[in-house]
C-alpha cells in the first residue's frame, strides 16, 4: 500500500508540474499584450513599457516561468527601486484590473464554490445511490421503470433551465425564497442556506440522475458476477449479499466518478453560480476571461486543474482501500 | 415423496423455463434422478444442455423473476420446488452445497478467505468468530492448503487456480452438507491439478457420506468419479445408467458421439470423431428427438419416427434407461460395427 501511495505521490508532482508549463504557456498564447493590458485608460508607451519591466515581461520566457513557479512557493516582488511590490507566498499573481493580489481574490472565492459543491454533492449522492440501488433491487418492474423514466429526464436537462426554471418559479413567480444573496454561513447561516438551496439542487438534480443510472448499472452488473452466486449458495440472506457483496464491488466506479465530478465542480459551477450570484471560483473565471484578467485566468485554471489532479489522487488511494487486488499487485 | 431412506436427493419431472423477449426457453425438460446418499451422479452433457440450470434450480438459486421451475425437488424428504425461499436458503450451505467451475470469479475478490470461509460457519452456526475461525482453519488444512494461517489472511488471487478451488470445496463442506453439487469443478484447472482435485474430492466424499452431483462434460472425469451418469441433451435426459454401463453398453447415439469424440492413444486413428452440427436452440426445440437434426443413425428407423417423435426414456435393463427409436439389435449391430463400449 505504502509503494504504491508514494508512486502515486510522484506521478502526481510529475503532472502538476507538467499542468503548470502548459497553463503558464498558455497565458503567453493569448495574442494580446499582457502589458499593455495592465495600464488603464490614460494610457501612454511609457507606462506599458514601465510595467512590461515591473512586471517581469521583458524577461525571456523560462526566466518568467522560474520567477512565477517561485512566487507560488516563496512569494515575489515586482518591479525594482522604490517602486516595488511584494506579492507574499502562494502569489499566483497581480490583477491590474481588480487592484488586488489574485491569492487574495481566490481565497475569497474558493470557500463559496467549495460549499456550493459539496452541498450538491452530498445530496446528489444521497438521492443517487439509494434511488439506483432501489431501482437495481426492482429490476424491471414499476419502481425500476418510474425511477429510469425520471431520472431520463433529470439526465436530459442542462443545468443553465434547470437553474432559470427554479429561479424564475421558487424566487420570482411564488416569492418562496429571498432573491439571491450571498452570505457567509459563519456570519448568517439563514441567508447562506435560503441562498444556496436552489444552486444545490439545480446541480445535484443532473448530477443525482447520472448516479442513479450508474449506480444501477453497477449493482446489477455485480448481482450477475459468480462471487454473489457463491454468497447465495452458502446461504446467506439477499440482504447481507446485497449489502456485503454486491455493494462494496459496485461501489468502485462510482468512487471514480464521484471523486473526478466533485473536483471537476471545485475549479468552479460557472453557470450555476451565474445565474444564481455566486461569487465563487466560476464566476471569477469567467469574469477575467470577459476583462482579459490573465493572472486570473492563468490561477483558476492552475488551482481546477490541480483539484482535479490531487482528486485523482485521493481515487486511487481509495480505490486500493476498496480492492485488494490494486493494493496488493 | 420418496420413501428410501437411503435417497438424499429425488427429482421428478423437473422443468425450467425463461421468459425472454426472444420467446420462452426450454432449459430443463421433464429431468428425474435420484442421489443415494454417499454416491455420486454425474450429469453429462454439452454446454446448453441444461445439466446447471437443473442443479441451480435445485439449489434455489434460480431467482430471477423470469424463470419458472416445475415439478418436484425432494431434498431429504423435503419437497423443495414451491417451498418458501427462506426454508431453502437456510438449507444452502449448510445441508446442500455448491461449488462452480471458475473458483476466481466465484470467490469474492475483495475479501480474505479466512473471512469468506468464517462467514460461511457464521450464517448456520451460532458460535463465537474464533471458534469459526479455527473451523476454517481445520477445514483448510482437511483441504490440502499449506500455512493455514497465513492464507487465511490472504485473497483470492493471490492464491493459485488448483489452491482457490480447494478453498472453495473447503467452503461448501465447512457445514458437513449431505449433498455438494460440483458444478464442472476441473474445468478451469491445469490437467494435473485436476487429478488433484479430484483425488480430494473423493477424499472428502469418503470421509463425510458426501452425496455429490457432479457436472461435467468430461468422460475422464466421470469415469473416475461417478457412481451413476444421467446424460443431457437439448434439456432433456437421454440416458440414464449406472456407470459402467455408459461405458460398456451405452444405448444412445448421442452418448456414442461423446465416448467417440474422447482422444485415445491406442486407437490408429488420425482424426477425432466429433459429433456433426451443434447443439438445439433452447428457444426451438426440434419436434421430434432433441438430438435427430445431428444423428447418424436416424435413416435405419422407419416412418420418420425420429423427426416426429420425441422417444420416452425407456428401460433397458432394470437400473438402465435411454431415448432412442432404433430397437435394441439395431443398437446392438451399430455398437459392434463400430466398436462402441463392449460388445
Amino acid at each position: 500500500m505504502f509503494p504504491y501511495i508514494v508512486r502515486r505521490i510522484f506521478v502526481m508532482i510529475l503532472m502538476l508540474t507538467i499542468l503548470s508549463i502548459v497553463t503558464f504557456l498558455l497565458f503567453n498564447a493569448v495574442p494580446t499584450d499582457p502589458a499593455k493590458l495592465t495600464c488603464g485608460k490614460t494610457c501612454t508607451p511609457e507606462i506599458v513599457a514601465a510595467n512590461r519591466i515591473r512586471l517581469g515581461l521583458d524577461q525571456p520566457l523560462y526566466v518568467q516561468y522560474i520567477d512565477w513557479i517561485k512566487g507560488i512557493f516563496v512569494g515575489r516582488t515586482y518591479g525594482s527601486g522604490t517602486a516595488t511590490f511584494d506579492c507574499s507566498a502562494p502569489c499566483l499573481g497581480y490583477s491590474f484590473r481588480n487592484g488586488e493580489e489574485v491569492t487574495t481574490m481566490i481565497v475569497n472565492a474558493l470557500p463559496v464554490t467549495l460549499y456550493l459543491a459539496i452541498g450538491a454533492f452530498v445530496l446528489w449522492m444521497l438521492i443517487g445511490i439509494s434511488s439506483g440501488i432501489v431501482a437495481a433491487k426492482n429490476h424491471g418492474n414499476w419502481k425500476d421503470r418510474t425511477i429510469m423514466g425520471i431520472s431520463l429526464i433529470g439526465y436530459s436537462l442542462p443545468v443553465f433551465f434547470v437553474g432559470l426554471l427554479l429561479l424564475i418559479f421558487v424566487i420570482v413567480r411564488w416569492n418562496l425564497l429571498p432573491y439571491p444573496d450571498y452570505a457567509s454561513p459563519f456570519e448568517d447561516p439563514v441567508a447562506f442556506f435560503q441562498t444556496m438551496l436552489l444552486p444545490w439542487f439545480t446541480l445535484a438534480i443532473l448530477y443525482a440522475a447520472y448516479y442513479t443510472r450508474l449506480t444501477r448499472s453497477q449493482m446489477l452488473e455485480t448481482m450477475g458476477e459468480d462471487y454473489i452466486r457463491t454468497a447465495r449458495a452458502k446461504g446467506l440472506s439477499e440482504r447481507v449479499v446485497f449489502r456485503k457483496h454486491a455493494f462494496r464491488a459496485g461501489l468502485t466506479p462510482i468512487v471514480t466518478s464521484a471523486g473526478l465530478d466533485l473536483a471537476g465542480l471545485l475549479g468552479g459551477a460557472v453557470i450555476t453560480e451565474y445565474i444564481f450570484s455566486l461569487p465563487g471560483l466560476g464566476r471569477l473565471a469567467i469574469g477575467a476571461v470577459t476583462e482579459y484578467d490573465l493572472p486570473t485566468i492563468t490561477a483558476t485554471v492552475l488551482v481546477a486543474a490541480v483539484f482535479v489532479i490531487v482528486a485523482n489522487l485521493i481515487v486511487d488511494i481509495l480505490y486500493a482501500a476498496i480492492d485488494p487486488r490494486v493494493r496488493l499487485s | 415423496m420418496t420413501t428410501n431412506p437411503n435417497v438424499i436427493l429425488e427429482v421428478k419431472n423437473l422443468n425450467v423455463e425463461f421468459t425472454t423477449d426472444d420467446g420462452i426457453v426450454h432449459a430443463v425438460n421433464n429431468v428425474s434422478y435420484k442421489v443415494e446418499r454417499g454416491k455420486t451422479l454425474a450429469i453429462v452433457g454439452e454446454s446448453g444442455s441444461g445439466k446447471s440450470v437443473s442443479s441451480l434450480a435445485v439449489m434455489g438459486l434460480l431467482t430471477g423473476s423470469n424463470s419458472k421451475i416445475t415439478g418436484e425437488v425432494f431434498f431429504n424428504g423435503k419437497e423443495l420446488v414451491g417451498s418458501d425461499p427462506e426454508e431453502v436458503r437456510k438449507l444452502r450451505g449448510d445441508e446442500m452445497a455448491m461449488i462452480f467451475q471458475d473458483p476466481l470469479s466465484a470467490l469474492h475478490p475483495y475479501y480474505t478467505i479466512g473471512d469468506q470461509l468464517i462467514e460461511a460457519v457464521l450464517v448456520h452456526n451460532k458460535v463465537k468468530d474464533s471458534e469459526a475461525r479455527a473451523r476454517a482453519a481445520e477445514m483448510l488444512i482437511k483441504v490440502g492448503i499449506p500455512s493455514v494461517e497465513q492464507r487465511m489472511d490472504e485473497y483470492p488471487h493471490q492464491l493459485s487456480g488448483g489452491m482457490r478451488q480447494r478453498v472453495m470445496i473447503a467452503m461448501a463442506l465447512i457445514n458437513g452438507p449431505e449433498l455438494l453439487i460440483a458444478d464442472e469443478p476441473t474445468t478451469a484447472l491445469d490437467v494435473t491439478v485436476q487429478a488433484q482435485i479430484l483425488d480430494l474430492l473423493r477424499e472428502l466424499q469418503k470421509e463425510f457420506g458426501t452425496a455429490i452431483v457432479l457436472i461435467t462434460h468430461d468422460l475422464g472425469v466421470v469415469a473416475d468419479l461417478a457412481d451413476e451418469v444421467l446424460v443431457m441433451y437439448g434439456g432433456s435426459a437421454v440416458e440414464h445408467a449406472p456407470v459402467r454401463e455408459i461405458f460398456y453398453s451405452p444405448q444412445m447415439p448421442y452418448t456414442w458421439g461423446l465416448l467417440a469424440s474422447i482422444p485415445q492413444i491406442s486407437a490408429k486413428k488420425e482424426q477425432l470423431d466429433p459429433i456433426p452440427g451443434s447443439p438445439p436452440s433452447l428457444l426451438n426445440l426440434p419436434k421430434g428427438c432433441v438430438f435427430a437434426p445431428r444423428c447418424t443413425f436416424k435413416d435405419q428407423v422407419s416412418d420418420d419416427a425420429c423427426a416426429n417423435k420425441f422417444p420416452d426414456l425407456l428401460a433397458v435393463s432394470p437400473d438402465h434407461e435411454a431415448r432412442c427409436h432404433l430397437t435394441e439389435s439395431q443398437r446392438t449391430a451399430i455398437r459392434s460395427e463400430r466398436k462402441i463400449g463392449k460388445v
